[in-house]
């Protein structure tokens, strides 16, 4: 009991990071209907753009308000990721806009490769491992000798996905912006004839994937306090399942799915194998793209001669 | 611009305030990752260092890359479009492409002989083993996986599972029983097969995007598999002393009955790797040959009808699972060869080798290509395998950048760089018209833009 109320509570704030990924995997497929393959490598970006923000503000600048520094942190990661992905957007995906199938997907798996393979050339092929930013938890009950906590951390990443998911969730639902993605998502064509700007639709949807991706880059590596090149592409495909089990395209799915996937996780790793946890995670999809295409709160996909 | 003269006059405003816009722009993308650079300190802390030179380096490049863009190549591209006109089909052209195959094939076989006169003894093994066996093996990946894709359009980005099992099965098997590398290649192929079969039920239902996730999950299971069954595999660590291939019983080694010694020859590790090369350009060409007959037979037909349209093939009473699931066995069971010749070729195997990097890397090679085109498959395995493989020949660059300039570094940057790249240039690979196998009269290539596949 002890060990599943704490692994709750670690599946929840991974699950909380994978959730912020996938929605940049769902908005993507949902408007472009690609799978945005280097999107596990813009996080791991933004997670390196956050380290060195860190670095500049704690070793140059000497901000010693974590609070402070966090908050900056954050937004230079959400800017400058931001920018990345516009800019991978233009120059990858919308030259290939409408051509055939296969071309947009190699092309992000060819970013994909570029992306790693830069930060590995650019900073090293080391991991990246900085002191801890936030320590103390508290301690919610004892049993057994075995402490269930909930850390400082961890009660951050609650709070931050939170807000962000709200804000994120006014910008759609509630935005001029927002309207012209669920126009576009719905027809394009139809879109452009009543006024809506598809291209920068598009270019926006980019940058707020990057965004919400650069969120779950500064939490990964304000809870783990580590980083390396190689970590965008596990972590991308368990958000990509998230993505599918909670039904590509739709939004509360896929934080809803990256819950559910840090879930499946954690408790795999505490009651079962901890080295076949990627294997769970991979299981997951499978399993539902065969016998639930449609995901959890997906649209089933009609098809037509 | 629809009537009237080509506009020639160049906007250098427009031109310079571009480039200055995406120098911006540059110096925006490349602060943080090129400006600054993490390095560990001395007491095993992350510290912080500057690279402004570079980093105003690259942002002078871009902008003047930008500016060299509008200039100079956006007003020729222009001038190209409207001067173009259909260009007579010329004698020579189709004499070349008549010959094309035949003289490649000759290049191929002849391979090891110029090499060796041109490089001696001494230099000829690096040319044939890391240029010419490395290149042909993923020719045959990708001739393998161009059934699967580019016949029968399913996308598979979990291919490196199936050369993985090929690659162990003989491993295991040579190492436990003892059997000979011949007698094991086939045995890879068929197991390899199976495990085609295996995954290719599960996901029969799936297709495009989806189909490829799917199958890049089961790929990655299996390496999983492989790196936690330590018992059985030897995990991370690998395999080696895995025994290498005969020359019909005779080992290549410097012993009285090795292959120098009954032959007279002087001993060297040159004998072995140019039999490698015969047996795996041996392979390649079976591959091909094979697929090339398979296309003109029902099954090859259905593969294709397959691609171009699913629904339509299922009401004219096409059985789409069984088509399915021989596409998967038939290119499973080449990436078996496959795997069980590299293994004997390495004599060291770890799952190090069968990462997703493969598979993006042999699906690339087939896209690249020219989805179905063999030759198109050839050519782009030659350009990015060769491409990054020369790569470590660069050592001229390091006069120019200095002595800690390690061209192999920026291998993998340059073939990711290079695959979006091509991807824009020729979305459709670099053979991308279509050879029929029927035909009512006379065989006629079908060009790429009157091609619409279906969602396969």
């Amino acid at each position: 009991m002890e060990v599943f109320l704490q692994q709750l509570i670690n599946g929840i704030t991974l699950g909380s990071i994978y959730g912020l990924i996938a929605i940049g995997y769902t908005m993507v497929f949902g408007i472009i209907g690609m799978v945005n393959f280097a999107h596990g490598d813009v996080f791991m970006v933004s997670a390196f753009i956050a380290l060195i923000a860190f670095l500049i503000l704690t070793t140059w600048l000497g901000i010693t308000s974590i609070a402070l520094a966090l908050f900056i942190v954050l937004i230079a990661a959400m800017l400058f990721t931001s920018l990345v992905n516009w800019v991978i957007e233009r120059l990858a995906y919308r030259p290939l806009r409408g051509s055939f199938r296969l071309a947009p997907l190699i092309s992000a798996i060819g970013m994909s490769i570029f992306l790693s393979n830069f930060v590995q050339v650019s900073q090293g092929p080391r991991n990246k491992s900085i002191p801890p930013m936030i320590q103390g938890e508290f301690v919610l009950f004892t049993r057994n000798d075995y402490a269930v906590t909930l850390s400082f951390k961890q009660l951050i990443i609650w709070g931050v996905t939170a807000a962000l998911l709200l804000a994120f969730w006014y910008l759609v639902a509630k935005t001029r912006l927002g309207r012209a993605q669920r126009a576009c998502e719905q027809d394009q064509k139809m879109a452009a004839l009543v006024g809506v700007d598809v291209d920068r639709t598009i270019s926006m949807t980019f940058v707020i994937a990057a965004a919400l991706a650069a969120v779950a880059g500064t939490m990964y590596l304000m809870y783990y306090g580590v980083v390396s090149f190689s970590d965008g592409f596990v972590p991308g495909v368990k958000a990509f399942t998230a993505a599918v089990l909670g039904g590509i395209g739709s939004l509360p799915g896929a934080v809803i799915g990256g819950i559910l996937i840090g879930l499946i996780e954690t408790m795999w790793s505490a009651y079962f194998s901890i080295d076949y946890k990627d294997v769970a995670a991979f299981s997951v999809l499978a399993i539902t793209l065969i016998f639930l295409p449609q995901g959890l709160f997906g649209r089933p996909d009609v098809e037509k001669v | 611009m629809q009537d009237g003269a080509p506009d020639k006059r160049v906007d250098v405003a427009r031109a310079l305030r571009d480039a200055g816009f995406t120098a911006l722009l540059a110096f925006g993308l490349f602060l943080p990752l090129i400006g600054f650079q993490t390095v560990t300190g001395i007491r095993n802390d992350l510290v912080l260092t500057t690279r402004w030179p570079l980093l105003f380096a690259i942002v002078a490049i871009v902008g003047a890359g930008r500016l060299a863009y509008a200039l100079v190549f956006e007003p020729w591209l222009k001038q190209r479009t409207l001067r173009r006109v259909q260009p007579p089909p010329s004698a020579w052209r189709a004499l070349a492409s008549k010959w094309f195959v035949p003289f490649a094939i000759g290049f191929v076989i002849a391979y090891p002989a110029i090499v060796v006169a041109t490089a001696g003894f001494g230099g000829a093994v690096k040319w044939v083993d890391n240029f010419g066996i490395q290149i042909l093996i993923y020719v045959m990946l990708g001739w393998g996986l161009n059934i699967v894709v580019g016949l029968a359009g399913l996308l598979d980005l979990g291919y490196v599972a199936f050369y993985a099992v090929g690659a162990y099965s003989y491993t295991l098997l040579a190492k436990t029983f003892g059997l000979a590398f011949w007698i094991l290649l086939p045995l890879a192929g068929i197991l390899s097969s199976f495990w085609g079969i295996l995954l290719g039920f599960p996901v029969l239902r799936l297709r495009g995007d989806y189909l490829a996730i799917v199958t890049l999950a089961f790929g990655e299971i299996i390496r999983i598999i492989i790196i936690n069954w330590v018992d059985l595999t030897n995990g991370y660590a690998g395999i080696s002393g895995i025994p290498r291939p005969t020359f019909f019983g005779i080992p290549f080694n410097a012993n009285e009955d090795g292959f120098a010694a009954v032959f007279g020859l002087e001993f060297t590790p040159l004998y072995r790797t140019i039999f490698l090369y015969y047996v795996i350009l041996a392979l390649a060409l079976l591959t091909a040959f094979v697929t090339m007959r398979l296309r003109r037979l029902p099954v090859g037909r259905a593969w294709e009808a397959l691609r171009e349209d699913e629904i339509a093939c299922r009401s004219l009473g096409i059985n789409t699972t069984n088509t399915k699931l021989t596409a998967f066995a038939m290119g499973a069971m080449f990436a078996g060869f496959a795997g069980s010749f590299f293994a004997a070729r390495q004599g060291f195997i770890s799952p190090e080798s069968f990462t997703f990097l493969e598979s993006a890397t042999i699906l690339s090679i087939v896209v690249l290509g020219g989805m179905g085109s063999q030759i198109g498959v050839a050519i782009a395995a030659i350009a990015m395998i060769g491409g990054t493989e020369i790569m470590r020949e660069l050592d001229f660059l390091k006069k120019i950048f200095g002595p800690t300039f390690d061209p192999t570094q920026y291998r993998m940057l340059l073939f990711g760089f290079a695959m979006v790249l091509i991807m824009i240039w020729r979305p459709r690979g670099l053979i991308s018209t279509r050879d029929p196998s029927v035909f009512l009269k006379k065989r006629k290539t079908i060009a790429a833009d009157l091609i619409k596949e279906g969602h396969g």
